[in-house]
């Protein structure tokens, strides 16, 4: 078969051979020992032309239930918002995603400065004065930031609020393992941290408190609360995992004196795409610039004066300082972070405060369809986009009714909290309907019945 | 060339500029500040630009002519293997089934993601000659640190606490050790030898009782085959420890050889290397991780896993390092590199290194003769040489790659493997043509001739890109991180 993206013909290998003085290929593999040299064909399925194997894998993807097709209600940490047009032409342009790592400046400005105005968004939403250039995801990011913190204090113990998001607890405890941290839980009562049992556990060993805003329940942390017993008790960071979208209508966590904010831009114009990739973000004071994890891109001149970015503070990191880095992260999500550039520049200044409230104003009216529908709605204050709906039967039933009505459900809350065994966790977006959110209701409304 | 300031996206704005229209609102409004109180709402807006759609367009599109990718040209960068990245990919991860599903759905309704997702295992596992394969590492730092945290598990699991070491040759990558530190191991160096090769004595110098792994690519950073693995493989397992392969180089050896049958214990690959995930200017990648029978139960969960003909996750896996990240791993990535696998094959994959070997080969040979080769054996996909002859005359490493810009070809990586004066890493691929490769030939002789005869021009470059060399010093020293309005 050929092979459409080797280009060498026979005559070419040829000349080449000769030119190095051997005569066939096999000959400049023959340093691999005998013992380990492959002897079989790998057993692989058979190459495929364009044509077919673009036939095959349109055939898989059918066989996805996708967003654009059902109406979703499923948020949890990956939310359907819309994305707009310009942000995957954009990220199309080849000179940006074919493009390595921006170590060359002067024919690198453009991914360079992409990624400094990214940090300056970050900066702007999360009220910190310095964000970097990406991480993998809100996840890792967080995890990144309490190694930071224990690093920092030179103390072991966090306090993890059982209201972060599960998935990021889970990666919070294999990156603990690493520096051995005593992570220490949280709980939370309705879907909101318990701060007295917060306030009992802070302590002088307290290297970090870890909250996130609004929380995995959907609801808003009351972080001048929680910033009031931090000060009253102890010098433990700050760390505060916040979805960017809801900081066009909240206070931002720098007001409320964090150290560390981080999160996933994936609600600016990253598509779900199964969980990944998305864009976690890190945002920190200036004290903590030099310990930030990940790729900094910063301001200079050129020798003509002209402006001009380059990658700066590389000392902190892996391929200069290798085992005394501050964190092992090299590749990063430099492509996200421009498509959530292009979406927060789209958006722009006032219709992200627009944006945001629409998400809070249509998840309003869901909440109160479900109250009037009878359903008990657990809410102990103010939330985002999310809230907790308790179901007369397992959310595992109710999504298979959901389905075969065109409606992918919210999220089954028992996967991580057995307690809340039927208990659903809605997100409501701006592209939802008034009229999909009615018929929702009315579909689960008849199991009530 | 330009010769002014390119305006930030901030720059364009103007107040009442608009290019997103929200969908109106249709249900009934409530009072969000009353409910939240003056504590909870935003005071101040954040400065997002405002601006009109083709404002947007032009700035990124201004700002994509001023970047560099794989598309504009040759990208020999060492190590870091930037092939050409197939249309049909991008294509593929578009379509609504793969990039619109959400990974909370349940697995009756994602079957093509799941089939797609074990079909991958799968086939990366008969690729490197491993048990099993996750693909939740985000990328090859990501994936070493996982197999490290397995490697660590397992040890703990003997019972056997006093591992604290991991031992990684001198011209190994900045993110074996850094990797090392973070799963909390102490990084140990071994030497390498007058071939470029990890020194076997001095191997059996630092192996002890206290040693978790060694960390090794093979090819090696000089591009050489390591061909006493099978020696260092007895060395380190006679010891205790075990083999973790650095993926970096796979490119030189598929189907050739395969790190399981080398003794190796855990591996990492980079989709968005070996595989065509592109580079996405630093990033998205995608580092899955394979391991022997034995360390198996450790994977990161979930995997994915095929009951009848039921695709579905696993994650009663009791002895699991656990998460190494939320949900499954960089989906798209992983998709972009299962379509290239699909199209290659075995006989293509194997054509792939065939043709990365000889290219790299080819281009070795014609260079030596202007640039000094430290290492004269037939290298795999990539090669190393020295500036030191140019450096005598003045004109450094740094000046021949600034001095490549003028041509329009993206420079060897330099400075790397550490163990290499004025060093300068090349990798051709196996996607570029001879033409191609004769051009940079080229292009390189005449550098050197300039660096002999005319160093000023070396030593100044580069002269035709859209800024000159910039003030990293200043950059550094009074950092400006950020954009503020005056």
């Amino acid at each position: 078969m050929d092979f459409r993206y080797l280009p060498m013909t026979e005559t070419d290998k040829q000349e080449m051979l000769d030119t190095i003085g051997v005569s066939s290929t096999d000959e400049l593999f023959s340093d691999i020992p005998e013992k380990v040299r492959l002897k079989e064909v790998l057993n692989l399925k058979a190459p495929k032309s364009e044509a077919d194997l673009k036939k095959e894998l349109v055939q898989m993807a059918n066989k996805n239930y996708n967003l654009m097709e059902y109406t979703s209600f499923l948020g949890a940490g990956v939310y359907d918002h819309f994305i707009p047009s310009v942000v995957d032409h954009v990220i199309s342009r080849s000179e940006f995603y074919t493009a390595y790592t921006p170590y060359q400046p002067e024919i690198s400005q453009g991914e360079l400065q992409a990624i400094f105005e990214f940090q300056t968004m970050i900066s702007e939403l999360t009220g910190m004065p310095v964000a970097n250039s990406s991480m993998y995801d809100g996840g890792t990011s967080l995890a990144e930031a309490v190694n930071l913190s224990a690093a920092q204090t030179r103390k072991k113990k966090i306090l993890v609020s059982k209201a972060v998001h599960p998935e990021s607890q889970a990666v919070i405890e294999t990156y603990g393992k690493g520096p051995n941290l005593e992570i220490v839980y949280i709980d939370h009562i309705n879907g909101r941290t318990d701060l007295n049992q917060l306030a009992h556990e802070l302590d002088e060993k307290t290297a970090s408190v870890v909250m996130q805003y609004p929380n995995f329940f959907g609801q808003i942390e009351p972080l001048a609360e929680v910033r009031n017993i931090l000060d009253q008790q102890s010098k433990a960071m700050f760390i505060v995992s916040s979805n960017p979208l809801s900081l066009g209508y909240l206070t931002p966590p720098g007001k409320f004196g964090a150290d560390i904010v981080v999160g996933d831009t994936q609600v600016f114009g990253i598509p779900a795409q199964f969980g990944g990739p998305h864009c976690g973000y890190f945002a920190t004071t200036e004290k903590l610039m030099r310990k930030i994890p990940g790729r900094l891109v910063g301001q200079t001149t050129d020798e003509y004066g002209l402006r001009g970015f380059v990658l700066t503070l590389q000392a902190r990191e892996q391929h200069i300082r290798r085992d005394k880095a501050t964190s092992n992260i090299c590749s990063n999500q430099a492509l996200n972070a421009l498509a959530s550039s292009v979406a927060m520049s789209s958006i722009g200044k006032h219709g992200l405060k627009k944006m945001s409230e629409l998400n809070m104003q249509k998840a309003r009216y869901a909440k109160k369809k479900f109250e009037d529908a009878g359903f008990e709605v657990i809410s102990t204050g103010s939330f985002f986009n999310e809230f907790v709906v308790k179901l007369p039967v397992t959310v595992k039933e109710a999504n298979d009714m959901l389905l075969e009505k065109g409606f992918i459900g919210g999220y089954d809350l028992a996967t991580y909290y057995p307690e809340l065994e039927g208990h659903m966790l809605v997100a409501v977006t701006e592209i939802r309907t008034k009229e999909e959110i009615d018929a929702f209701v009315k579909e689960l409304g008849d199991i009530h019945e | 060339m330009n010769n002014q300031d390119f305006p930030l996206i901030f720059e364009r704005s103007k107040e009442g500029r608009v290019s997103f229209n929200l969908p109106d609102i249709d249900v009934p409004v409530v009072d969000l500040e009353a409910e939240l109180t003056e504590t909870y709402v935003r005071q101040e807006a954040p400065e997002l630009p405002e601006v009109s759609e083709l404002d947007i367009i032009r700035h990124y599109t201004g700002l994509s002519n001023r970047n560099y990718g794989v598309d504009s040209g040759f990208y020999p960068l060492g190590s870091c293997t930037m092939k050409y990245n197939p249309k049909i990919n991008e294509d593929v991860a578009r379509l609504n089934g793969f990039s619109h599903v959400h990974p909370y759905q349940d697995p009756k309704t994602v079957q093509g993601a799941l089939e797609m997702m074990f079909d991958l295992q799968e086939s990366l596992k008969e690729i490197t000659g491993m048990a099993g394969v996750s693909l939740q590492s985000a990328a090859g730092a990501h994936g070493e640190w996982t197999g490290l945290m397995m490697i660590r598990a397992f040890h703990e699991a003997n019972g056997d606490y006093h591992r604290t070491k991991v031992i990684v040759p001198d011209s190994a990558h900045g993110t074996n050790p850094a990797s090392a530190t973070v799963a909390g191991f102490e990084a140990v160096t071994v030497k390498s030898n007058e071939n470029g090769l990890v020194d076997l004595e001095d191997l059996k110098r630092v192996v002890g009782d206290d040693v978790a792994a060694l960390m090794l690519t093979n090819p090696n950073t000089l591009g050489l085959f390591e061909t006493e693995i099978l020696e260092m493989a007895e060395i380190v397992h006679g010891a205790g420890g075990k083999l973790y392969y650095d993926g970096a180089n796979l490119n030189a050896i598929m189907g050739y050889a395969r790190p399981g049958d080398m003794g190796f214990d855990v591996v990492h690959l980079n989709l968005h290397k070996t595989f065509t995930g592109p580079h996405g200017g630093g990033g998205p990648g995608s580092g899955p991780v394979g391991v022997s029978a034995e360390l198996e139960p450790y994977l990161p969960k979930p995997l994915i896993v095929k009951q009848d003909d039921f695709y579905t996750f696993e994650y009663d896996r009791p002895q699991s390092i656990g998460r190494v990240k939320p949900y499954y791993g960089n989906f798209g990535i992983n998709l972009r590199a299962y379509t290239y696998i699909r199209t290659m094959g075995a006989e293509g994959l194997k054509k792939v290194s065939e043709y990365a070997v000889l290219n790299a080969n080819y281009m070795m040979r014609k260079l030596e003769k202007a640039y000094d080769l430290p290492y004269s054996q037939h290298c795999k996909h990539e090669f190393v040489l020295s500036g030191r002859r140019q450096k005598k005359l003045g004109v450094r490493t740094l000046d021949i790659a600034k001095r490549l810009l003028d041509f329009s070809y993206h420079p060897p990586t330099i400075y790397f493997p550490l163990n290499v004066e004025e060093a300068l890493m090349v990798e051709p691929t196996e996607t570029e043509s001879k033409e191609t490769l004769d051009g940079f030939i080229d292009t390189m002789l005449q550098i050197a001739e300039e660096a002999e005869n005319n160093p000023e021009i070396v030593q100044e470059a580069p002269h035709h890109t859209v800024v000159k060399r910039m003030d990293e010093t200043t950059a550094a020293r009074k950092p400006i991180l950020r954009y503020y309005k005056d």
